[in-house]
């Protein structure tokens, strides 16, 4: 049962406007995503470009300027080892995205051939596939990603591929859920009835429309991602010192949190306007890429 | 129906078998040993093969394995390397801990959830839609713990006016007790607003512009009568079953949560047993949080069905 | 109407029961104590962890203790005696002494437990007690103990957990339960303990020394986080807290609700450096002592204490802390020579930056110590490659040699003894660089049959150069052992093992 998911149900069907186009007339239409778009590409510019905003060198320590308040010199402090926390945020957005999109994009590769394999297979294959995936979503999800984190060893890389395997469930049942829906469908027994094979009607009829959902799924998944990674990092198994990344930074500003609350407050801050952007862009998406609405 | 829920119920037990795999396994593929951590300090060589031998450590995988899965059978979920204390009394002692707090948290999800859901389909696309979607997504839009970390900080260090932490039962003392918890239920409640709000703006949306709500539109009922009686309570079941589904999350969900607040239940177990190295605690606590997810799973999905009269075949 | 009036009186003694237990509840004070960490198992034989010490405290009293300035003075026992040849040690023990369950603390239960420490499956107290051959009842209060050779660090090791005295009975029935509810002689007994929330003992009424024990219970609470301990003791959910961070003393100190006492760490934290223990070791630090030399040059370990800990640590470069009667003050610590350190990586022949593989546990303040000593040792051409393990695996990692430069802090133990033999000795159970210099082994070894301390400190003055010179550990500081507690509590007394003694405490008006 693809409970993972609600609205869009049936395929994407061709009207005199295209697909893409009709939903980008929507997506415009829906303020708070335009703006977390907006957000998005600014912050992706600022990952891109950190080099050129970050006031300071977001390694270079100074031990006589140790926890300083948000002054001119320090715009959001400096931190434990007097390193400026202005720059470290602009650089932690390079971490964060990255582990956000990479993790996500592992789970896609991983997880929609096996929903396509499950679904269009089925038997033997689609029950044991389709059972550890359950198997793997009843177990906590950050549980899975701390052991596994733990397995690789800790860094942001593997940090990335402990949450993309973790995610990779998610996609095999919303991939599978929609094979199943579409499998029946004329044109995909039409395009049986041709002669053609199983793999080329899985790529060229069924993977399309498995698209928008997707799409939907991985925006919002690369949300829940970036907090996995800020998660992992403040236990210490994300991004290793002294690069900077969100989490890392707020797990070092627990201890200080009543003598410097600043090294706590802007990473955190820098967290939550990403991964909402995120979730509202893909809120956003999800009505635009409704088939059933208006 | 009764052969689908028949099959679930079925499907329910190579299920829990490869979670009992799965954890297993990844336990193994962790790095270090646990007898070493276990000694720590006082280490000494004959001593820890003491200890290897004594959890079997020594044994190959399949032994291991088969010793516990036996043990699990007969109701004996091992012992706990560090506390040298059966993981089952653990369990027993923390279960009501984290289900307190579940409950709690689900009263905060449940109430952000659907009220903002309902607002943000009723008013679609208006100021009214915004505001209610980024409050409900703020909560799934921040870590727990920061979002932990900033409570504690402005309530407990500044204002003073909660604990900081720390766990009294309801039993002991209630408003103690509620003092206790209402940070952490918030926090965790508040992350899976989120979600709730989803799924009933979506309900909403399509229940709105059903055949029976528009009726009872033409029929001249005022909006709020429609929304509330009509529109409600037929979208509220689905949001029901998925609510039960997301209880069984947030059993899981707990566990950043717990460790700031230093919540003695499940969440905090686990995160301390697993960068101890307790395997049987690590084990037995995520079969037990898993199965307890499935059943809830399956109980969804039967409510789903049931739900559902298009599915009942 | 009969049902009402029975209703009534039951209501009427339920309130008068109320008020009583109330009443009682007021005199009848509560500790409760704030722990870094929620303990291991309470069974002095098989504890392993600092804070399950600072629990036994209170519930189990040992042979003798310690003093402000870590002479060895009796507690269970009344006096000591060390025969000529150091071979055998009598102690006579302190007579009307209980355990919990009213069992005699005699000579058959002082016997009974040290030989419980040395030979139950699963002790670590074993090494601690290993010189003991056998140990003899010479009367009810008098006990002797047989050793194989003399060996100095005995006393200090009674001082601790190996030093105390279970109820043989209690022992007996419960086996390897004993530590789910432990029976020793301490001033407090043992109630309940729900793991990771609470351990709680209340007053023992038979306590040899009951007029010193004034509070009616103790409740242990362990909570992780160093903020939100003390952000319970501040808004008095708790009334004293053990390990407040060295950052939050000044805030501590502007606080007159609270009191503070600020000890030196008995251990130390320091770089444990691979020489021996696998190639990689062989091929960096290994290579020449003068690298050693050149990295502890490089580290400016006053700026260390300033950035971390606010100046409130103490910079060191031995085993034990420059307070301690065995430290070598003819071996100061060393100020920063960044071009010394420079010519002797050059004497050494390294050219251009010596990367070095640095293993870091994974815990904030660790990792900011090494991201400083990686901005400082570069100066000097080092180039460490900090790597955060996770603690379990960093222990699995040193073992196997896979690392250079490994950052271990070490708790500390009464006997200098305790933070030196099993770490620079052969092949010792925690020597973990693989260092091995058989001169250094000899007077390792010398030093423990030595009982005068004035023989035993020139001994380690020898070991001492050899040490610094060439041995596995570069010595960074001594934390600071910061307790605080509400100022309502008083008669608390700072030792410098840093665990809370309870007998003499007492709230405020009571």
């Amino acid at each position: 049962m693809a409970l993972t998911s609600t609205g869009v149900g049936a395929p994407v069907r061709e009207t005199f406007e295209s697909p893409g186009a009709r939903a980008w007339r929507r997506l415009k239409k829906r303020r708070t995503a335009m703006v977390a778009l907006v957000l998005l590409v600014l912050l992706a510019l600022l990952a891109i470009f950190a080099p050129f905003i970050a006031t300071h060198d977001p390694t270079q320590q100074s031990w006589r300027a140790v926890r300083q308040a948000p002054s001119l010199a320090h715009w959001f402090g400096s931190d434990e080892v007097g390193r400026d926390i202005f720059s470290r945020v602009v650089y932690g957005t390079r971490a964060s995205l990255s582990a956000g999109v990479i993790s996500v994009a592992i789970a896609i590769v991983a997880g929609v051939p096996l929903g396509l394999l499950a679904g269009y297979v089925g038997g033997w294959t689609d029950a044991l596939i389709s059972r550890v995936t359950d198997a793997m979503l009843a177990c906590p999800f950050l549980i899975l990603a701390i052991a596994l984190a733990a397995f690789l060893g800790p860094s942001l890389q593997n940090a990335m591929i402990a949450i993309g395997i973790t995610a990779t469930p998610v996609f095999v049942r919303l991939t599978r859920g929609q094979v199943l829906s579409i499998k029946t469908e004329d044109y995909v027994e039409a395009a049986r009835a041709v002669g053609n094979t199983k793999i080329r009607i899985a790529l060229r009829h069924i993977l399309p429309n498995v698209m928008p959902q997707l799409l939907v799924q991985g925006t919002l998944t690369i949300a829940t991602a970036i907090i996995a990674e800020a998660s992992l990092s403040f236990l210490g198994l994300g991004q290793q010192p002294p690069a900077p990344s969100w989490g890392s930074m707020l797990n070092v500003a627990q201890r200080f949190l009543s003598n410097a609350p600043w090294m706590a407050i802007f990473p955190g801050i820098a967290i939550f306007i990403t991964v909402l952007s995120f979730n509202l862009f893909g809120d956003g998406l999800r009505d635009a890429l409704d088939p059933k609405a208006k | 129906m009764f052969t689908l829920i028949t099959r679930r119920l079925i499907q329910l037990i190579p299920t829990i078998f490869f979670v009992s795999v799965l954890i297993f396994l990844l336990q193994q593929l962790l790095p270090g040993d646990p007898a070493l951590v276990m000694a720590g300090e006082e280490k000494d060589p004959e001593v820890i093969e003491q200890i290897r031998k004594r959890y079997r450590l020594d044994q190959p995988l399949p032994i291991q394995y088969l010793a516990w899965i036996g043990g699990v059978f007969q109701g004996d979920l091992g012992e706990s390397m560090r506390l040298s204390e059966p993981v089952s009394t653990l369990v027993a002692q923390k279960l009501p801990v984290t289900i307190q707090l579940a409950v709690m948290a689900m009263i905060f999800t449940l109430g952000i959830g659907i009220p903002a859901g309902i607002i943000s389909a009723v008013k679609k696309d208006t100021a009214w839609d915004y505001v209610v979607n980024v409050v409900a997504l703020w909560g799934i839009s921040t870590p727990n713990f920061w979002l932990g970390i900033m409570l504690i900080f402005l309530f407990s260090v500044q204002l003073g006016w909660l604990p900081a932490s720390g766990y009294v039962s309801p039993f002991e003392d209630f408003w103690a007790s509620m003092a206790a918890t209402i940070m952490p239920a918030f926090v965790l409640g508040n992350s899976f607003a989120g979600v709730i709000m989803r799924h009933t703006r979506a309900a909403m949306l399509q229940v709105m512009e059903s055949d029976y709500v528009r009726t009872a539109r033409a029929k001249g009922l005022d909006e709020r009568t429609v929304i509330l009686k009509h529109g409600l309570r037929n979208a509220l079941t689905p949001v029901i079953t998925l609510g039960a589904l997301e209880f069984g999350t947030l059993l899981s969900g707990a566990v950043l949560t717990e460790q700031i607040f230093s919540i003695p239940g499940f969440g905090k177990l686990i995160v301390d047993a697993v960068f101890n190295r307790d395997y049987a605690v690590v084990q037995g606590v995520v079969l037990v949080t898993a199965t307890t997810y499935i059943v809830l799973n399956l109980l969804a999905d039967i409510g789903y069905i049931l739900a559902n009269p298009r599915l009942r075949t | 109407m009969t049902t009402l009036r029975r209703t009534l009186t039951w209501t009427a003694s339920a309130f008068l029961l109320a008020a009583s237990l109330t009443g009682a509840a007021a005199q009848q004070s509560v500790l409760r104590i704030g722990l870094a960490e929620d303990p291991d198992v309470l069974d002095p034989t098989r504890g392993r962890t600092y804070v399950g010490r600072i629990v036994f405290a209170s519930i189990c009293d040992k042979l003798f203790d310690i003093d402000d300035k870590l002479n060895i003075v009796p507690q269970l026992a009344l006096s000591h005696e060390t025969s000529a040849d150091g071979l055998t040690v009598t102690i006579k023990l302190r007579p009307g002494v209980k355990f919990h369950d009213g069992e005699a603390m005699d000579a058959e239960a002082v016997r009974f437990s040290l030989d419980r420490h040395m030979n139950m499956q699963g002790s670590f107290r074993r090494p601690e007690l290993s010189a003991i051959d056998k140990v003899e009842v010479v009367d009810p209060l008098t006990v002797r103990l047989v050793l194989k050779q003399p060996f100095s660090p005995l006393l200090s090791q009674l001082t601790d957990r190996a030093g105390m005295m279970v109820s043989p009975k209690a022992a007996r029935e419960l086996g390897e339960r004993f530590g789910s509810t432990p029976v020793c002689a301490g001033p407090y007994r043992f109630v309940e303990r729900v793991q990771q929330d609470r351990i709680v003992v209340e007053r023992f009424a038979d306590y040899w020394n009951k007029d010193q024990v004034t509070i009616g219970r103790i409740e242990y609470r362990p909570i992780a986080d160093a903020t939100v301990r003390l952000a319970n003791l501040r808004s008095g959910q708790l009334d004293l807290i053990e390990r407040a961070l060295a950052t939050d003393i000044p805030q501590i100190r502007t606080n007159a609700q609270l009191r503070m006492a600020v000890g030196v760490d008995l251990g130390y934290q320091g770089v444990t450096l691979n020489l021996a223990k696998s190639d990689a070791g062989r091929q960096s630090f290994g290579r020449d002592p003068r690298i050693i030399q050149a990295f502890s040059l490089a580290i400016d370990r006053q700026a260390l204490n300033q950035v971390v800990f606010n100046g409130s640590a103490m910079p060191g470069n031995q085993w034990i802390n420059p307070q301690n009667p065995y430290y070598q003050s003819r071996f100061p610590v060393p100020q920063r020579d960044v071009a010394r350190a420079r010519q002797l990586m050059q004497a050494a022949g390294v050219t251009g930056p010596l990367a070095i593989d640095f293993m870091v546990p994974n815990n904030p303040e660790v990792r900011q110590i090494a991201e400083v000593l990686q901005a400082m040792t570069a100066e000097a051409g080092f180039d460490l490659k900090i790597r955060v393990t996770e603690f379990a695996t960093s222990l699995q990692e040193a073992e196997q040699g896979r690392y250079q430069a490994y950052m271990l802090n070490w708790s500390g133990r009464t006997d200098p003894d305790g933070n030196l033999f099993s770490f620079h000795g052969c092949r010792q159970p925690l020597n973990y660089s693989g260092y091995c210099n058989p001169a250094a082994d000899a007077l390792l070894n010398e030093a423990r049959t030595k009982t005068d301390p004035a023989a035993r400190k020139a001994i380690y003055e020898k070991l001492t150069e050899i040490l610094l010179a060439e041995g596995g550990i570069v010595y960074l500081y001594h934390r600071p052992v910061v307790i605080v507690h509400s100022a309502r509590l008083e008669g608390f007394q700072a030792l410098p093992d840093g665990l809370v003694r309870v007998v003499g405490l007492k709230f405020r008006g009571n």
